[in-house]
């Protein structure tokens, strides 16, 4: 009965399928053909910036706007045909904290608890316990109007998962959080994931978020899911990491830039960015160029490449244009 | 390919029963009424309007317009012939925390919470408007309780207080369907608790503070085929033995017709606003 699943991890159950998922509103498009696949028991993550459409993702997967074309499958139901079969087994955390601020934390999972039909007791069992796990036990009889940022999404989180539902939707769940909360979060979603095997479908514009939680990663620009992979994938898919050097003034960048084959100008912050793999030798090229050109640099800094590149990569959300010069060597 | 979705036999489930429409209808009943406790100064705001106005008729005109109810009469007689109409304010102002509870709701997310819960969709609404109804019957008691301290006499048998609350009760639920279709609609909180403002000024053009025979024609016409009035008689005729005649009937059938029309209105706004 419970034996390992036989399937290898490629066959993994899919948790959460789209097909050619498409929204408009009105002339505009805001979902423009979305293909997912996610693998039971892990947490994927869809990164976009504000208006790419991951809102709009979360709230067609969990039946709660219809897609205008396209085919969407939680847990094998199909979400425009069979919704109160997807919402049994669905959990939402959506951007804003859906709590009721009249109510204290008690009263709201018990609220939970109600509507998901279990029993007085089971209710109390449950709502003590997701208490007792997101440390709100001391606060539970407060109203949740006085309660912080933090705690307001600590209560969200909990009320969703009072039914256990196995796929879990959460619309940008750290954002608007301080850092410690953010990490407490983060924490919690991670647990969700390895001591109870649940999908997590997660939407963030903090790639950092993205890198810290999700087994895969698409990057949603404009409706389009423009890229998807591990976070390391993802890396490699740029080219690597820079050093980005500051100068004095415009005729110092001028000059600099002229000196080196490939590099991104940007006239605002008076910097170059040199493509570089971070060796001491690269480093001290760099320098030598320089110095060779008579340019006098003011500050350096190295980066490597982290998914703010590939994002900004993918996005084109670069904010200077790039000038690519040619060889001078 | 070799990827397996569910099988079948997994994503079998039953239908899910139909009275799971009650039990989440008493759920969202109980937030509501645990809402409305939390909150008083709504219910409050609500009780002291129709008072107010009490006390304004009864102590200010209530000399004057005496006499315009019928020779003789004092200010006694208008006491009693105004506070069947004020119970009617009552009533009509109680239906306004509906759109107020319903818009505040549609507009704090929590809705969108339940609608990805497998949830019976009406109970949502129907929450609100009996915590509404529930709320008006506290309000009734309270009004009833000064018209008394005034001096309100009525010469009502219990039947017809059974059949006076009931019909009140029957009016309240009818204006919160109706009031709570006005709050799906509104885009704020404010613009919610003023869209139901016009119900409650109808019980004035009726014959809730003067008779309207003593109206110019036009008004007097609309004050006779509007629906309070023939509430404001049938409540009158139970609480002091007036004549009643058709007025029961036509007053019942504006109240199922409320009710059905406010269910329908906000039933419909409901997927509207929600499916978008």
């Amino acid at each position: 009965m419970n034996t390992a699943t036989t399937a290898a991890p490629s066959t993994r159950t899919v948790a959460i399928s789209a097909t050619g998922l498409r929204k408009s509103y009105g002339d505009k498009v805001v979902l423009d053909g979305i293909d997912l696949r996610i693998p039971e028991g892990t947490i994927f993550a869809l990164l976009g910036p504000n208006g790419a459409g991951k809102t709009t993702t979360v709230e067609i997967l969990s039946t709660l706007i219809a897609a205008d074309g396209g085919e969407a499958r939680i847990a094998g139901h199909d979400v425009a045909a069979a919704p109160d079969a997807v919402r049994g087994r669905i959990g939402v955390t959506g951007q804003f904290a859906a709590v009721d601020g009249l109510l204290t934390a008690e009263e709201n999972l018990i609220l939970m608890a109600d509507l998901h039909h279990l029993s007085r007791d089971e209710g109390r069992r449950r709502s003590a316990e997701l208490l007792e796990r997101f440390e709100l036990t001391e606060a539970a009889r407060k109203n949740v109007a006085t309660f912080s940022g933090g705690m307001r999404r600590k209560l969200d989180l909990a009320m969703t998962l009072v039914g256990r539902p196995r796929i879990i939707f959460l619309d940008e769940p750290t954002t608007g959080l301080d850092p410690r909360s953010r990490r407490v979060m983060w924490e919690l979603i991670r647990d969700l994931v390895t001591e109870q095997g649940v999908t997590i479908f997660l939407t963030t514009q903090y790639l950092e978020e993205a890198d810290q939680l999700a087994d895969r990663i698409a990057v949603l620009d404009h409706g389009k899911l423009v890229a998807e992979g591990t976070a390391e994938e993802l890396k490699r898919l740029i080219p690597g990491g820079h050093v980005r050097v500051g100068f004095a003034d415009e005729t110092g960048l001028a000059a600099a830039a002229g000196l080196f084959g490939i590099a991104t100008r940007d006239d605002e912050s008076l910097t170059l960015q040199i493509p570089s793999d971070g060796s001491v030798a690269n480093l001290r090229a760099v320098l030598d160029t320089l110095d060779g050109g008579g340019v006098r640099a003011e500050s350096l800094t190295m980066h490597t490449p982290d998914l703010d590149d590939v994002f900004l990569t993918l996005t084109g959300r670069q904010n200077t244009p790039t000038t690519q010069k040619e060889s001078n060597r | 390919m070799s990827t397996a979705t569910l099988t079948p036999a997994e994503t079998t489930q039953p239908a899910k029963p139909r009275s799971y429409a009650l039990r989440d209808s008493m759920t969202m009943l109980r937030r509501n009424l645990k809402r409305l406790q939390r909150y008083p100064s709504l219910t409050i705001t609500i009780v002291v309007m129709p008072i107010v106005m009490l006390l304004l008729f009864v102590y200010v005109f209530g000399g004057a317009l005496g006499t315009g109810i019928g020779t003789g009469a004092d200010r006694g007689d208008y006491t009693n012939y105004v506070v069947p109409g004020i119970i009617l304010m009552a009533v009509t102002s109680g239906a306004i925390t509906t759109a107020i509870s319903v818009c505040t709701d549609m507009t704090e997310g929590i809705v969108k919470r339940f609608r990805t819960m497998s949830v019976s969709r009406g109970s949502i609404l129907t929450g609100h408007v009996l915590a509404s109804v529930i709320q008006v019957a506290v309000i009734l008691v309270l009004v009833t309780g000064v018209s008394f301290a005034v001096g309100f006499r009525p010469d009502a048998s219990p039947v017809e207080w059974l059949a006076a609350t009931g019909l009140l009760l029957f009016l309240s639920f009818g204006l919160s369907w109706m009031s709570a279709a006005m709050g799906i609609g509104a885009k704020t909180v404010e613009a919610a608790s003023n869209a139901p403002m016009p119900l409650t000024f109808l019980p004035f053009l009726g014959s809730a503070v003067v008779t309207p025979e003593s109206m110019p024609t036009a008004l007097r016409w609309f004050a006779e085929y509007q629906p309070f009035t023939p509430i404001n008689e049938t409540l009158r005729g139970l609480l002091l033995g007036t004549e009643i005649g058709n007025d029961g009937w036509i007053a019942l059938a504006w109240c199922t017709a409320l009710a059905a029309l406010g269910y329908l209105w906000s039933r419909s706004a409901f997927n509207r606003e929600t499916t978008r």
